[in-house]
This record gives structure tokens, C-alpha cells and sequence, in this order.
């Protein structure tokens, strides 16, 4: 990009944004400038200050100090619909949509059309959003109930409300966190479209090489200031890294050499009800073992399978040599069997709860004699297990609703080292984790490994499964189609494996 | 902090109510045999409130407890009735109480094997119980003239219905606070898809809830059986709406995740004493309803506004 010269007004300007909750401060004098029809890349750890800076700007949030500009206009959003009306949109790291409304419902929810004057206008709002989703070139269906989409098509739909708004700035809150690989590159081109059309945004990631696949310019947060701001161009990626952390960062996947043991689970011809087809391989105490397929192939109801939720249909199950059949959740933990699940808000914490009540949950009976919990010991282990994977809080008393995204992940993990499981399952255990606690997570499911507890390692990812697993196994349409030695395995056999519809499965190894 | 502070704001309304009708009224009010009274009176719904508490922490609702209340009733003076002087009393308290046990369970069985809301089972079992109750003695009252003790007894001074309010409230508390189950109702309350997928119990532990709260009724019932030595089928009208108001008062959301019993028991006692001072200052009952309604709506109001400016 070259220099905007000085008539073009910035499309957004924060100015000396400090923002504290109760005691601890936040945002600290945090200066933003974003030009229009520029994609604004926004780094920093968990728990920097990204998603409250962009909560300040939708006006969710008050500043204690500071003023936004829009388009060279001074602005003070009290509330939400101001910063609409201003033109910002938001799309947010949990998204927010109706589920039970369909998408032309959503995108006009707030302002339908109506016919005279009160009748909402269904008919015009879909014909209205079916026009939106031509001109940008979606594949969409208007009348389809949002609760049915995918997370990319949820996400269109998000963007669908903020091109109906026609807002001039888009602040996007870790888009692809959730996507599969060929749903963010859709987003991508989609992201682009919306830069040639002159709107600003505002792109929030812990993946790094998105951003400088994206970006124009780049600031970084670092507890709560603004520490680097520049070109992208000039700006590279082990930069960000070093500005983000505040040190450089050396190789990002730790050395580890696996040393397997005994068999820890085997698992023989499982099918289920959910699609999982005649499932069989093997899984030895000290290795780390990755599971690799494309959105879809079945690999969660694998999961699901192993921890007692769904029910199999056919084939047996081995846990240390003794048959394993789990009838819930409660059954597989008391085998020492762990699932981290990939949907934190929904199937992972309580958010209301306090941060150690989240960490100690599947680890109670730990904690309980005669019948009675001791409070003050699983106050320890919970602060303890916190610190060990450094989740940024008050103390364990916080309610987890109050910690950042990436915190609250880590607060997962907390659990599930807590647990002292035998077998580990995790599925996408670092969305939306930073940098450098991304090493320290896989840090700290090698040394589970290294002390004797096998790991399941389910990643869309797949850099990460290269980087830090020991064997990678692949799944398609519910079958487990092959696997690597990941020393053998390279990104395009593994996705030659999961993408292409052969016939004949290979030999696991 | 943050908790303490909204366990402060129902506590310092109690406070700043008795302190105004010991202003207006010194002489009725100020005196030990009418802060007894109270205590006594609120007993009944107090009892009930603990079980309540819980369940709503659970997400739940339970509107069956006044028909409950009276079922349970109904069976314990029917059996005092029917086994005699000597064993009558214990017997039928018992009874009485394993009613109540058993209306709860069924309650908890069917919520959880039907999986539908609380809201809509416990509206269903409300007009059974209710009808199971009239039904048994033709819409006639059991008297049991002689069933005194736990409505009129006293123990070093203290009503007995008021030492097992405390004592009940003393367990629920320390249930609620440490044991598993406790803590599960919480986590059920606040997500129940990640309790489930932390390895909570979901339906044992709803079951365990509402038998819970039908026990609790069930005592409250022989409480309230023994105040009036009768039994009534009509006992305990409307009587769910109260105790849902006194949880609610005390700090516990609707949405399930959070209450306590120390703010249930402050809630009862604030209900309790703003009918007493409604009586006192000659406020006939019906206006009582009025006032009681809009406390209500306040309270829930003021919590809300003082968790939103902590957000
Ligand atoms: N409502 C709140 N009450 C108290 N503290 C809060 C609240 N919201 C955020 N915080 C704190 O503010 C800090 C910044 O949080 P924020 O969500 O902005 O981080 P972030 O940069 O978006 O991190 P992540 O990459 O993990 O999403 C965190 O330490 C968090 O605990
Ligand atoms: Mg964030």
C-alpha cells in the first residue's frame, strides 16, 4: 500500500482508549489508526486487550477516557445501535445469531421491513437478502434456518447483516478460529471484496500466517498498549511474534521423542449411529497421535464414540487390555478417559461459574471425603493448575465469563491436566490460543505423553499435527482410511488421503 | 466481593424493613413473642424455599410444592388418624414426609425420562397432586386434634418449627456449598451440555433435586398440618408463587447458575416480616398482595441493575 496522502480522512481513529473492569486496567491510552479500504490486522496475546478495544469501538463497552472518530467525525457511543448507526459492524469471536430464525430473518433482524407500518414484511426481507447474497457472490439460502448452517455460513450471514447495515468499518473477532481450511479461504476472497469496495476492517487472529496472507497494516496489543503499528509489508511475521511476546521466539514446535509403551486403547470395527464405520486402530501409552480429515469426517464423533456419549453400534473397545464401554461421560472419566471438546462456549465451561469451579469439575471425587468436598484443596489445585498452563486472571475465584477467549481455552486445559486422565482426547485444543501459549500447550501435552498418557490430537490444522504428533491417522466419511509416521507424512500426502474418494483403505501402520 | 455485595442488598432491605416498623409500630412489633411468631410462620415456606433454591440454580422450577404441600398433608393426618393415639404421631410424620419424598421423585422421574421443562411437568403434577387431595377425603379436612408438637411445641423457648427451619436451612446450605451434588447443580444451572461433558450426572442428580424438594414439602406439610391440627386439601394455594418470590428475592436468577440459601432464608424472612408489618399497621391482606408484588418486582430489578453496572 502506498502513503493515503492527508486528505483522505482515516475511516476509524481511536485516540488515548483506557478502559479498566473494577481494579485491573485493561486498555491503556490505546491509539488506532485504520484507513479505508485497508485490511487492519490487530495481534496480541490472550488476554491483551483485542476483543475489549474492538467492544469499546461497537460501543458495547464505555471508554473511561479516550475518543473515536469516524470518518474525521468525533463520536460517543453510549450503547450498540450508535456505533451501527455510525457505520461500525462487528462480528464477534462467539457469535451471536438467532438460531431459530432463518437468515434473511437474521440479517434484517432489527430493522424489517414492514408493511404498513407494523406487518413485519417477511417476503420483502427475503427477496432483500437474496439480492445481498447475489451481488457478493454468496452461496446462500436465504430461507435457510441459521441453526442448520455451518460456522462459515454463519459467519457469511454476519457479514450479510453488516453489508445491510452498510457500515463503513467491519471488525472481525478471530473469523477463522473456527472454520475449516476451504471456509476461510472463502472468507478470504470474501474479506477481500469488501477492501476493494472501500470498507475498513479491522482483522483480529492468533494465526499469523493468515494475517500476513490479509493484512495491510498491522498493530499489536501488548497488555493493553499499542506496541507496534506499520505497514505489513514491512513488517515481518517473527516481528509481530517478537512485538506480541515481548522476546523472539525460537523454534515454535518443541522437540520431542516419543517412546511408546504398552497399548493404551484399541479399538476394533467400531461403527455408530452417528457414522462412524467400522473403526479400528490403536493407540500406545507416550505417543502423541494426531487425527487428521477434512470438516465432517468424523473425526469429533470418534471422539464422542471414545468418551461414552454416543453409544457404538457394532465392534469392542480396549482400555489398558480391559474391555471399555463407557455408557456416559461420568463412566469414561472414572476410566480415566478425557475430552477436551472443540466448542469451549457450548459444550466447555460454565462461563458463569468461577475459573476454578471450571478447572476442578470432572475432578471432584478427587476432592471429596466422607461425602464432603474440601474447599480449601481444590482451591489449591485449581490456582496451581491455572498457573501451569499461565491462564491471564484475578485468581481462581473469577467468574470464567470475565477471561479472554484464549483464556478461557486454557482454562480446558487446566481441567483435563487436573483430571490426571490416562488417555487425553483433544479436539482443536489451541483455537483461539496465542503464539506462544500455542508452544506452551504442546509443551504440556508432551510431557502427558512423556509421563505415560497416550493423546488423541484432533486438528484442522495441519502444520500443528505435523509439528507436534508422533503418528498422524486419517479419516474420511467416517472410515479411518490410513496413517503416517509423522516423520514420513507431509501435508499433501495427508490431504491426498483425506480429500480423494478411493476405494480400498491403506494399511494402517 | 462482588457476591458479598449482592448478598448485601436483600439483607439490607430486611435490615432497613425492621428497622422501620420497630420505628412506626415500637410497641407490636419490637417484642420477642412477635419476631417468634414470624420466625414461626415463615417456617413452612422457608422449608419449601431451600429445596426451591436448588432447583432453580438448576435452571429448573418446581410449581408443584403447594399441592404438594397439601398431599403429603392429607396422607400423614390419615394415617395419624388411622393408627392410633400411641404410634399416630410418628407414624402418620413419617408418612406425611415419605409422601412428599415420593410426590418429588415423581415429579424428578418424569422430567428427566420425558426430558421436557420443569415448568410444564410440575404445572401438570400441581393439578394431580391437588386433585389426588381432594379426592381422598371427598374435599373434607383430616383433623387431628391431638397432633401438636411440631406446630406448637417448644424447645428452651424456641418454637420446634423454627429450630428445624434453621437446622434444615443449615444442611441445605452446607450441601449446596460442599458436596458434589451441590456443586453439580450449579454447573447443570449455568451449561448443562459442558456439566454433562465434564462428567456430571445430569439426570441422577435432577432426580436427587426434586425428590429433595418434595422431602423438604413434606416436612413443611406436617409443620403446617400440626400448626392447624387439620389437614386441608386446599392447603398451600398459590403457596408456590411465594416461595419462588423469596428465592428470587434472594439473589437466584431464573436462568439457573446462581442463588444461595442464605438468600433464600433472607428473602422468606423479608416476605415474612412485610406481612407481619402489613398486619401491624392494619393494611388489610388483600392491599398486602399489592405491596408484596411490587417488592418483588423491585428487588428483582435493583439485583439486575447492580449486576449490570458491575458488567
Ligand atoms: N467483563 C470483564 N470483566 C473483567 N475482566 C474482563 C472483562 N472482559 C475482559 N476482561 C479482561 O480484560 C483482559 C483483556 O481481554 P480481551 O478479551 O480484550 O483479550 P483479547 O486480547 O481479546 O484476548 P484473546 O486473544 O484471548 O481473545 C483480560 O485479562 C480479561 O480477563
Ligand atoms: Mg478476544
Amino acid at each position: 500500500m502506498s502513503e493515503t496522502p492527508q486528505a483522505t480522512p482515516m475511516a476509524l481513529r481511536m485516540v488515548g482508549i483506557s478502559k479498566s473492569f473494577g481494579p485491573v486496567q485493561v486498555l491503556r491510552e490505546v491509539g488506532l489508526e485504520v484507513r479505508p479500504a485497508t485490511v487492519h490486522a490487530l495481534c496480541g496475546e490472550n488476554g491483551a486487550g483485542k476483543s475489549t478495544l474492538m467492544k469499546v469501538l461497537a460501543g458495547v463497552h464505555r471508554s473511561d477516557q479516550g475518543r473515536i472518530e469516524i470518518g474525521g467525525r468525533a463520536r460517543d457511543f453510549k450503547q450498540p445501535a450508535d456505533a451501527i448507526a455510525a457505520g461500525v459492524a462487528m462480528i464477534y469471536q462467539e457469535l451471536d445469531l438467532a438460531e431459530d430464525l432463518s437468515v434473511a430473518e437474521n440479517v434484517f433482524l432489527g430493522a424489517e421491513p414492514r408493511r404498513f407500518g407494523f406487518a413485519l414484511d417477511l417476503r420483502a426481507c427475503v427477496a432483500a437478502t437474496a439480492a445481498l447474497i447475489r451481488e457478493n457472490g454468496f452461496k446462500l439460502d436465504p430461507g435457510a434456518r441459521v441453526g442448520n448452517l455451518s460456522t462459515g455460513d454463519c459467519q457469511l450471514v454476519e457479514i450479510l447483516k453488516a453489508l445491510r447495515k452498510k457500515a463503513s468499518i467491519l471488525a472481525m473477532d478471530e473469523p477463522t478460529s473456527s472454520l475449516s481450511q476451504p471456509e476461510a479461504k472463502r472468507l478470504f476472497e470474501v474479506v477481500r471484496e469488501l477492501r476493494r469496495r472501500g470498507i475498513a476492517i479491522i482483522y483480529i487472529s492468533h494465526r499469523l500466517e493468515e494475517v500476513e496472507a490479509l493484512a495491510d497494516e498491522v498493530s499489536v496489543l501488548r497488555d493493553g498498549r499499542v506496541v507496534y503499528s506499520g505497514p505489513m509489508a514491512q513488517t515481518p511475521i517473527s516481528a509481530v511474534v517478537a512485538h506480541m511476546v515481548g522476546r523472539e521466539l525460537s523454534d515454535y514446535y518443541p522437540a520431542h521423542a516419543a517412546r511408546p509403551g504398552e497399548v493404551r486403547l484399541s479399538v476394533e470395527g467400531l461403527s455408530t449411529a452417528a457414522g462412524l464405520r467400522g473403526i479400528r486402530f490403536e493407540l500406545r501409552a507416550g505417543e502423541v497421535v494426531g487425527l487428521a480429515g477434512l470438516v465432517g469426517a468424523g473425526r469429533t464423533e470418534l471422539a464422542r464414540a471414545l468418551f461414552g456419549i454416543d453409544r457404538p453400534t457394532e465392534g469392542t473397545l480396549r482400555l489398558s487390555g480391559r474391555p471399555y464401554s463407557p455408557a456416559n461421560p461420568c463412566e469414561a472419566i472414572a476410566e480415566r478417559v478425557g475430552f477436551l471438546t472443540e466448542d469451549r462456549k457450548r459444550t466447555g465451561l460454565c462461563l458463569g461459574l468461577p475459573c476454578g469451579w471450571n478447572i476442578t469439575l470432572p475432578s471432584l471425587p478427587r476432592f471429596t471425603r466422607a461425602g464432603f468436598l474440601s474447599l480449601a484443596r481444590e482451591q489449591r489445585a485449581a490456582a496451581s493448575f491455572g498457573e501451569k498452563v499461565r491462564v491471564k486472571w484475578g485468581g481462581p475465584g473469577d467468574p470464567a465469563s470475565s477471561l479472554s477467549g484464549g483464556n478461557q481455552q486454557k482454562l480446558l486445559l487446566a481441567r483435563w491436566l487436573l483430571s490426571d486422565v490416562e488417555l487425553l482426547i483433544v479436539d482443536e485444543p489451541t483455537r483461539g490460543v496465542d503464539v506462544g501459549a500455542k508452544r506452551e500447550i504442546y509443551q504440556l501435552l508432551h510431557e502427558l505423553a512423556a509421563s505415560g498418557r497416550a493423546v488423541l490430537f484432533i486438528s484442522s490444522e495441519l502444520p500443528e499435527l505435523l509439528g507436534v504428533t508422533d503418528r498422524i491417522l486419517v479419516m474420511r466419511r467416517g472410515r479411518m482410511v490410513g496413517g503416517f509416521a509423522t516423520r514420513d507424512a507431509t501435508p499433501e500426502s495427508i490431504m491426498q488421503l483425506a480429500a480423494v474418494d478411493g476405494k480400498a483403505p491403506a494399511p494402517l501402520p | 466481593m462482588k457476591r458479598l455485595l449482592r448478598q448485601l442488598l436483600p439483607f439490607a432491605s430486611l435490615l432497613a424493613l425492621i428497622v422501620l416498623l420497630a420505628a412506626l409500630e415500637p410497641e407490636k412489633f419490637l417484642t420477642g413473642s412477635n419476631f417468634l411468631n414470624v420466625l414461626r410462620r415463615s417456617s413452612v415456606n422457608g422449608i419449601i424455599a431451600l429445596g426451591m433454591t436448588a432447583i432453580i440454580i438448576s435452571g429448573g422450577i418446581d410449581l408443584s410444592v403447594g399441592s404438594l404441600l397439601a398431599l403429603a398433608g392429607m396422607v400423614g393426618a390419615l394415617v395419624i388418624q388411622a393408627a392410633g393415639p400411641e404410634w399416630g404421631a410418628l407414624a402418620g410424620t413419617f408418612a406425611g414426609i415419605g409422601a412428599g419424598a415420593l410426590c418429588g421423585l415423581v415429579n424428578g422421574l418424569v422430567i428427566t425420562r420425558l426430558g421436557l421443562p420443569p415448568f410444564i411437568i410440575t404445572l401438570g403434577s400441581m393439578s394431580v397432586f391437588r386433585g389426588v387431595a381432594y379426592v381422598m377425603h371427598d374435599g373434607q379436612p383430616y383433623n387431628v386434634p391431638d397432633y401438636r408438637f411440631l406446630g406448637e411445641g417448644v424447645v428452651f423457648g424456641i418454637p420446634v418449627s423454627v429450630i428445624l427451619f434453621v437446622a434444615l436451612a443449615l444442611l441445605a446450605f452446607l450441601a449446596l456449598r460442599y458436596t458434589r451434588l451441590g456443586r453439580y447443580t450449579y454447573a447443570i444451572g449455568s451449561n448443562r451440555d459442558a456439566a454433562f461433558h465434564a462428567g456430571v450426572r445430569i439426570e441422577r442428580s435432577l432426580l436427587a433435586l426434586y425428590a429433595l424438594t418434595g422431602t423438604l414439602a413434606g416436612i413443611a406439610a406436617m409443620i403446617g398440618t400440626s400448626r392447624t391440627v387439620s389437614a386441608q386439601p386446599t392447603a398451600g394455594i398459590g403457596m408456590e408463587l411465594d416461595v419462588i418470590a423469596a428465592v428470587v428475592i434472594g439473589g437466584a436468577s431464573l436462568s439457573g447458575g446462581s442463588g444461595t440459601i442464605l438468600g433464600t432464608v433472607i428473602g422468606t424472612l423479608l416476605i415474612a416480616f412485610l406481612r407481619n408489618g402489613c398486619t401491624l399497621l392494619g393494611i388489610s391482606t388483600n392491599v398486602q398482595l399489592i405491596v408484596i408484588g411490587v417488592i418483588i418486582v423491585a428487588a428483582v430489578a435493583l439485583d439486575k441493575a447492580a449486576q449490570r453496572r458491575k458488567a
